[in-house]
């Protein structure tokens, strides 16, 4: 195969970036879209130019680094699927791929295709945990957790904190990525004697970085791991309660 | 007779009672002194998050340092499969002492008994915290835990959250460690590499790093060092492990005075994708929890070049089934990656390449269900199809062993400090508990007992003598002189301007290793090694091209860095492999084997851990040996038949 590739070049975070063209010549159907960009690489550095900056580490979906918006779309054209396991078999002989960082202001561009995502940590620091300190659990089988609870807290956990449903929102919103680190242990047993607080200060947090959820929908489709809509309306839900239940406010003491 | 830097601290009395008896031994920082500590803590993943949050709950002051932009990224995410305990749920004949006994046995018996031990009784205690933290455990209908097996065991006691556990056993360590970030106990320095490590007078205190975004060149001081930094089975180039695990850390530790323990003892996964061509830039796992139902085959017949529908039943020769009756397509790792590896080399090899063999489904979907087996490996399959552009549901799936695991690392003692007072080691970065072969389940299980459990209990015992005294000062000149070495190995990378990119050579170091140091050893191929190496290391600095500067982010001068470090390593490897004149786990040497091809251990003479000390860039590392003594799990032959 040939691809042609328009790849967003940006030697740093204050300075102004541009699309260079790449084309790349005898790609395999095979090869992985990162594979694809360090062959790119092992030419530009023949050829002494520096070669790309994109972030990547267990290329299996799973650690949520790769993050290239590609052709628009984050993560590209496969359904559920992130960059490092997207393959070149799904593009056409001859495609022109554009290939861009995430765009979010939560996210400034640190080079290339790198971005800084840390306001992610920011959100779970705020309250994206179950106090536990160790040694002072009891044991693991007196704790029933149904299975359809253990079921749906996975399904919010597969999160892999990739960006995706940021850099896909119009608005720029996180709702997605801390609806899911919410409801995962918002939906189990162990989490409940936090659940009141810990959405309003996740929620809050967030609020502080990312922009407003306007129900666009884009940032599912985007979801390397499917994450479902539904925990954004159960996050809604449990903030409205929150604003009722949450004790502390309750008695009116700070 | 033990080596003086030897000395393991293995505390007296039968073994059940060891590891209560040492924490009523060692001493204690009261409370409120424990502010006083700091500890500098390198790595996120199990090891090192589960580690940083205890001791940040316990009181100290921890800053934790890693290269990833987050501390959620780390390399262990990736773990598929499971987590041991003994918690004998499904009332199967498990108990402390049979994980202790299988994971001695696994290992070839060639790991510290005491630690096994301890490790076997911890096991209990992780699942109870992680499940106390939200960790969604696998759960069967009535709301308890569900288990699956692994090889090298006859009972089931793995827990798992579907294919990602360790995805969610990290989420669980991370979430703990930034609460304490959040409390503002921990310091979290993202992306920042450490490249060195300061000892002075003797004891470890602090690390000199390097901002990767910035490229500045600092250093952190702390009563006490923590590495957790993770395996280095990237020296091969391929491998199942994360892009950017690397050996630096413990390497560097190495060469500041730390004994680098079993360094040849590397695990070869038996269930991998196969490679597909030269840019290939990682193998991919398939979780081992997939042999419970799958069943590997190859054709009878060499060559057969029917696809896997068309071959009938006893046209098949599912191998392991039928040499090992007993543990069948459980048998442990390096028995079942050998195995294939005979398959293959007979020319049964099946895909385009010939280099896997299959790994079949269709009779546990005949007989339970499609849905059952993807409710059970749904993710891993659909991984697969990505990968290969083939169906698992429909054609059986290939796989071939790659690189997987490291047993070897820095020599810890049963406190898990190395060979450098203050110095700890946590997790795949010390040799600590698995011998010459690790059991799947039990590597989450042993970063998770060696943060959460045994760093916590012990480092009091080596900071208690220091209250009252102030970290080494990052200004004093041992710091100062750290700091200009880590900037003059930057500036020769920087300014070497040769010819090929650093991926070449890493590439060119991973055959070697693969070829000669990898699934079987020779003390031919590994003289050959080691005549090739510290060439392809001399043209490496003579000629590695590194564009780009040292001020700002530098992906090629990061991978530069890891990779001299390889090239260093990988030679104490091969020395390593060269010495150990037996067959064990997975070090199998070919002159050393039974007439049916098992591995052929000589406990006469090697049942003694290897521990290298460094002793200058052209002077040969001296061996130091700590000898293994079975006293609960006798000496055996491993028989899995
Ligand atoms: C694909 C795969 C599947 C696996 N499945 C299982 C399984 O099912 N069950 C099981 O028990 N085990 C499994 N394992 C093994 C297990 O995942 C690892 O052994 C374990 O996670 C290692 O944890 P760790 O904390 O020691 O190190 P890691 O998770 O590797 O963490 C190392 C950390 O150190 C940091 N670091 C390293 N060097 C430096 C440096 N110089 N400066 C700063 N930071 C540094 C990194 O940023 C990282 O945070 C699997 C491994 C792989 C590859
Ligand atoms: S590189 Fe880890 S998710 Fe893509």
């Amino acid at each position: 195969m040939h691809v042609t590739l328009e790849v967003w070049r940006q030697p740093g975070p204050d300075t102004a970036g541009r699309f260079v063209t790449y084309p790349v010549d005898d790609v395999s159907p095979d090869m992985s879209f990162l594979e694809l960009f360090d062959v790119l690489n092992e030419q530009l550095i023949k050829a002494g130019d520096e070669p790309i900056a994109f972030d990547h580490d267990c290329r299996e979906g799973i650690c949520g680094s790769c993050s290239m918006m590609i052709n628009g779309r984050a993560h590209g054209p496969e359904r559920g699927t992130a960059t490092c396991q997207l393959h070149m078999r799904k593009f056409s002989d001859g495609a022109h791929i554009t290939v861009e960082p995430w765009r979010a202001a939560a996210f400034p561009v640190i080079k290339d295709l790198c971005v800084d995502r840390a306001a992610f940590d920011r959100i779970i620091e705020a309250g994206g945990y179950i106090t536990a300190p160790t040694g002072g659990a009891r044991d693991a089988n007196e704790i029933l957790v149904p299975k359809s609870a253990a079921d749906a807290a996975m399904d919010a956990a597969a999160c892999i904190g990739c960006g995706a449903c940021v850099a896909a929102c119009p608005n720029g919103a996180a709702q997605l990525f801390t609806s899911a680190k919410i409801q995962h242990l918002n939906l189990l047993p162990q989490g409940q004697p936090e659940r009141w607080e810990r959405v309003i200060n996740m929620v809050d947090e967030m609020e502080r970085w990312f922009g407003s959820c306007t129900n666009h929908g884009e940032c599912e489709a985007a979801c390397p791991k499917d994450i479902s809509l539904d925990f954004i309306a159960l996050m809604n839900r449990d903030y409205v309660k929150a604003q009722f239940k949450q004790r502390r406010l309750a008695g009116q003491r700070r | 007779m033990t080596d003086p830097l030897l000395e393991a601290k293995i505390p007296p009395g039968p073994i059940a009672g060891k590891w209560d008896e040492h924490k009523f031994a060692v001493k204690l920082v009261n409370p409120a002194n424990r502010r006083k500590f700091k500890i500098v803590v390198v790595g996120s993943g199990l090891a090192g998050a589960s580690a940083a949050a205890t001791l940040g709950e316990l009181g100290y002051e921890v800053t934790m340092i890693t290269f990833h932009d987050s501390p959620r990224r780390a390399h262990s995410i990736a773990a598929q499969g499971g987590i041991n305990a003994a918690k004998n749920y499904r009332n199967d004949g498990d108990s402390i002492y049979r994980l202790f006994y299988d994971t001695v046995k696994g290992g070839d018996y060639r790991s510290r008994e005491a630690n096994v031990y301890r490790l076997a009784q911890l096991s209990v205690n992780i699942i109870d915290q992680c499940v106390a933290q939200g960790v969604p455990f696998a759960r069967e209908y009535g709301g308890l835990l569900d288990n699956r097996s692994f090889g090298g065991a006859q009972v089931s006691r793995t827990f798992y959250a579907r294919g990602q556990t360790g995805q969610q056993l990290l989420l669980g360590a991370y979430q703990a460690l930034m609460r304490q970030v959040h409390l503002g106990n921990v310091r979290l320095y993202p992306r920042t590499e450490m490249l060195d490590l300061v000892v002075h007078e003797g004891r470890a205190v602090g690390v000199v790093t390097r901002d990767l975004i910035t490229g500045d060149v600092t250093s952190h001081a702390g009563h006490a060092v923590v590495l957790a930094t993770g395996g280095y089975g990237n020296v091969f180039y391929l491998s199942t492990n994360a892009k950017n695990s690397n050996v630096t850390a413990i390497w560097r530790a190495h060469r500041r005075g730390a004994l680098m323990a079993n360094p040849c003892y590397t695990q070869i996964h038996p269930t991998c994708i196969p490679a597909s061509d030269d840019f290939q830039s990682k193998l991919t796992l398939m979780s081992e929890s997939l042999r419970n139902d799958g069943r590997i085959w190859v054709p009878q017949r060499p060559g057969d070049e029917r696809p896997a529908d068309q071959i009938p039943e006893n046209d098949r020769d599912y191998f392991l089934e039928r040499r090992y009756p007993a543990f069948g397509n459980l048998v442990p790792r390096d028995v079942a990656s050998r195995a294939a590896k005979r398959e293959v080399d007979a020319e049964h090899g099946v895909g385009p390449l010939r280099n896997g063999v299959y790994l079949d489904f269709s009779e546990p979907i005949s007989r339970l269900g499609r849905d059952v087996i993807e409710e059970r490996y749904g993710n891993l399959f659909q991984m697969y199809e990505r990968i290969t552009g083939e169906d698992p549901y429909v054609v059986p799936m290939r796989i071939y062993p790659a690189v997987h695991y490291t047993m070897g690392g820095l020599w810890v003692d049963y406190n898990l400090m190395s060979t450098i007072p203050g110095l700890y080691v946590l997790g795949e970065a010390n040799f600590s508990d698995h011998g010459a072969n690790r059991l799947g389940a039990s590597a989450l299980m042993q970063g998770l007992a060696d943060g959460y459990y045994v760093l916590p209990a012990t480092i009091s015992d080596y900071l208690a003598p220091l209250l009252g005294t102030d970290p080494c000062p990052t200004d004093h000149q041992v710091f100062a002189d750290a700091e200009a070495e880590v900037g003059e190995r930057v500036r020769a990378l920087l300014s070497a301007k040769g010819t090929h990119s650093v991926d070449h050579f890493h590439r060119e170091l991973g055959k070697i290793l693969w070829e000669d140091c990898g699934m079987e050893r020779s003390e031919a191929s590994l003289e050959k090694a080691l005549a090739e190496i510290p060439a392809l290391r001399e043209e490496f600095h003579k000629n590695v091209r590194v564009l780009g500067d040292g001020e700002s982010l530098n992906q090629s001068l990061e991978k530069a860095g890891r990779v001299a470090d390889f090239l260093e390593f990988g030679e104490l490897m091969c020395r390593d492999a060269l010495h150990r004149e037996e067959s064990c786990g997975g070090h199998f040497r070919v002159e050393h084997q039974t007439e049916d091809g098992e591995a052929l251990r000589d406990d006469e003479h090697f049942a003694y851990v290897a521990a290298w000390e460094y002793t200058g860039d052209d002077a040969n590392p001296r061996l130091h040996r700590e000898p293994l003594e079975f006293e609960a799990a006798h000496l055996a032959q491993r028989s899995y038949k």
